[in-house]
């Protein structure tokens, strides 16, 4: 089995290989395109080199591709606009997914938000639909993330610090006061304890009486990525994996429209990987939650279409966009040749895209406007389904009301004055961008080959593979920066002495203090016994691996069982999980 | 490279350090890039993993006998943990660790953390050099 698959990831790069060096169908074309490349190199290029240098040597994205001086149809000899590109909607998808893209409907504008209270987050988020907002993204605090209530002493500091607390269904209750969840569609950023927070909001949906059939959302629930970048696990991966499998099993048959996994290469990417990296690790990951499913016992035709992606925009204007167009060609071709699966709906790569909060600069911080904006732009030209974009004050803290407005301002303006959403990939078929979309699927399947060598994904991280990776990348980009070598406008070039401070959003320690105080009477007028029975039957359920956890994570979230305790029977169970070494 | 000059110049014992992250924050692109400047930069480096409570970091310092504590955060609980890991070291008779921060610290939190003996608290942004002299700086001094 192991020598088959590992044969695929050869085969197929084998033939990339291949197909970036053919050689075209018409030569007599391509020779006078030769023949015309070498006069302008001779009587042009030359002459104006020796009185006027190139700045550099050479030039590289910051995946190390070097990039060339001019592409021409030469460096694409070979590309087959059917084969490689084909059209919006249809096979291989590299030119997007639906057949109108934004002609049809523009992306969604999903503002990534939520700190303090439950009270406070909730405002901002009603703050947010009344400006013009089309779907919810909550930001969850340290202590949720991590699986602890308000009042643990783990939490003592942290609560709503970086997004808002939620310790039990009351808080979940206050998060979506009066927001119609029929309508809306939510994602929230939750991976250890998304069972739990499904749960919650399903709770929540049940009593607006909406049915579970209709809620439309998407958990992250992406733990790989977690032990590869944004380090907010609690048990071992297994144990959050075979959750996983409880989680997708029970929204197939009760929350069809719940998007269970958001496999994410957005933290892969701002824990220091670069494109390539992101790209390779993220689809990596993915592939892996197909065999997860496809060992759970689902057809992949069937729940492929719930799994969706959430990648990073940062600078390198066109690397972005080949890794968006590389990504959805790379996912269609692996899940129908590798896979077998001929329903083209469960070949899409949906994906959602964030703005890269790495690039904001704590320096003159107003500029980080511009930065957001170039990443935006080059997410929707790549084909995002929806995007958040970063306010400029984020590199100093959560952002402010003021700051929020000018990102999501910053979308609308892209969306409704520029024009680039009136036609589909305006730029496919540009010799460089289709050049570089060949060269990053290229690097990705030679990352696939080695995942796979390493014994696949899981065995890559419990063998600190992928992280060193990863730190290895930052320390080079570190290093970068400071030989010059990268610039950083208003780091370490155009740098000016003095910043004048930027009003911040403070979170003071009086939201801490409320979320106890809630707590409290939580745990005054609940049923305690019947807390008690439920936390032991999902005690039971952790313990036998054929049962479905989820039915008892529901039933335990309805009788007000905490977010911390309800975490803490799995760690009774499974244990913690200690990262291996990384230096 | 200009960092490995002035490790040279300093004592002839090197620097042991413990770079720490107390609290629950999966952050660590800083922290393990910081690790590897500093080794490259001369220094013995131990790191605290993920997650250790400010308890466990001031038991690791004390065990690994450091001469500094590189704390770093950027989940805004800076204001709550770095004391604490300040207090601690000094119940412990360790008070002559030195203790240095970064991560996102808002500049009205800087002054208010020096009090304690944290200095440095690096924003984002800021060069390896600029830290490394700083820690390498409060380590000649201590020896002096």
């Amino acid at each position: 089995m192991l020598e088959t698959q590992r044969s695929y990831w050869r085969v197929r790069l084998s033939e990339i290989g291949a197909r970036n060096k053919a050689r075209a169908v018409d030569q007599k074309a391509m020779k006078r395109l030769k023949e015309n490349y070498r006069k302008w190199e001779e009587q042009i290029l030359e002459p104006w080199l020796k009185s006027s240098p190139e700045l550099d040597k050479d030039f590289q994205t910051p995946s190390n591709i070097k990039v060339g001086r001019v592409y021409t149809p030469l460096d694409i000899e070979n590309f087959d606009p059917v084969r490689d590109a084909g059209l919006p909607g249809s096979f291989p998808y590299t030119r997007g997914v639906y057949p109108t893209m934004y002609r049809g409907k523009p992306w969604t504008m999903r503002m990534f938000s939520g700190f303090g209270t439950p009270e406070d987050t909730n405002k901002r988020l009603k703050y947010l639909i009344n400006h013009g907002e089309t779907g919810l993204s909550i930001a969850f605090d340290m202590p949720t993330l991590y699986g602890y209530d308000a009042d643990s002493e783990r939490a003592e500091g942290e609560v709503g610090k970086c997004g808002c607390n939620i310790s039990s269904l009351k808080d979940m209750d206050i998060l979506l006061n009066a927001v119609p969840l029929g309508d809306v569609s939510t994602s929230m950023t939750i991976n250890a304890p998304a069972a739990i927070l499904t749960a919650m909001y399903a709770a929540v949906g049940e009593r607006q009486g909406v049915p579970l059939k209709k809620l439309r959302g998407t958990v992250q629930a992406d733990m790989l990525k977690e032990y590869i970048a944004q380090k907010e696990w609690v048990y071992p991966p297994e144990a959050h994996m075979r959750i996983i499998r409880d989680m997708m099993l029970f929204c197939t048959k009760q929350m069809p429209q719940w998007n269970y996994v958001s496999v994410s290469g957005y933290h892969i990417r701002e824990a220091g990987a670069d494109a390539v990296q992101e790209l390779a690790f993220t689809l990596a990951d993915g592939f892996a939650y197909i065999d997860l499913g496809i060992e759970a016992g689902f057809k992949v035709e069937e729940f492929a279409p719930r799994i969706s992606f959430f990648f990073n925009c940062c600078m390198n204007f066109f690397e972005e966009i080949a890794k968006f167009r590389a990504a959805r060609r790379i996912w269609a071709t692996v899940l129908k040749e590798k896979y077998g699966v001929t329903n083209p709906r469960a070949l899409l790569l949906r994906f959602h895209t964030q703005t890269s909060g790495a690039s904001l600069t704590w320096q003159q911080p107003t500029n980080n406007v511009v930065r957001t904006a170039i990443e935006a732009l080059a997410a929707v030209l790549g084909g995002t389904q929806s995007l958040h974009t970063n306010s400029y004050d984020e590199a100093w803290a959560l952002p402010t009301e003021e700051a929020v407005t000018i990102a999501l301002r910053t979308q609308q303006i892209i969306a409704e004055e520029t024009g680039v959403a009136d036609t589909i990939d305006p730029l496919g078929g540009s010799y460089y961008l289709e050049w570089l979309t060949n060269e990053m699927e290229e690097r990705a399947f030679s990352y696939f080959d080695k995942i796979e060598s390493i014994g696949g994904v899981l065995a890559a991280v419990k063998a600190g593979y992928l992280q060193r990776e990863i730190a290895e990348t930052a320390y080079r980009t570190q290093k970068r920066a400071e030989e010059g070598k990268d610039i950083v406008v208003g780091v370490n070039k155009h740098v000016v002495e003095e910043e004048p401070p930027i009003s911040t959003l403070k979170i003071d320690l009086k939201a801490q203090r409320r979320q106890v105080k809630r707590l409290k009477e939580v745990r005054k007028q609940r049923d305690n016994a019947k807390v008690a029975k439920a936390l032991q039957e999902l005690k039971n359920a952790y313990k036998n691996p054929d049962a479905n956890s989820m039915y008892l994570i529901l039933k335990a979230v309805k009788a007000y069982a905490t977010l911390g305790e309800i975490v803490n029977v799995g760690r009774e169970v499974f244990g913690e999980w200690t990262e291996p070494s990384l230096l | 490279m200009a960092a490995k000059s002035i490790s040279k110049r300093t004592e002839q014992k090197k620097i042991r350090i413990l770079v720490a992250k107390p609290g629950l924050d999966g952050h660590d692109r800083g922290a393990l890039v910081l690790c590897r400047a500093f080794r490259d930069a001369g220094m013995e480096v131990i790191y605290s993993g993920l997650l250790p409570t400010p308890e466990q970091v001031v038991r690791m310092a004390i065990d690994e006998d450091v001469d500094v504590v590189a704390l770093s955060l950027l989940n805004g609980a800076h204001m709550t943990a770095f004391p604490r890991v300040a207090e601690l070291l000094k119940e412990k008779g360790a008070g002559d660790i030195i203790i240095v921060g970064g991560g996102i610290i808002p500049p009205e939190d800087r002054k208010k953390l020096e009090k304690f003996g944290i200095t440095g608290n690096f924003g984002p942004g800021t060069s390896l050099k600029e830290i490394i002299e700083h820690i390498e700086s409060r380590v000649r001094k201590e020896r002096r």
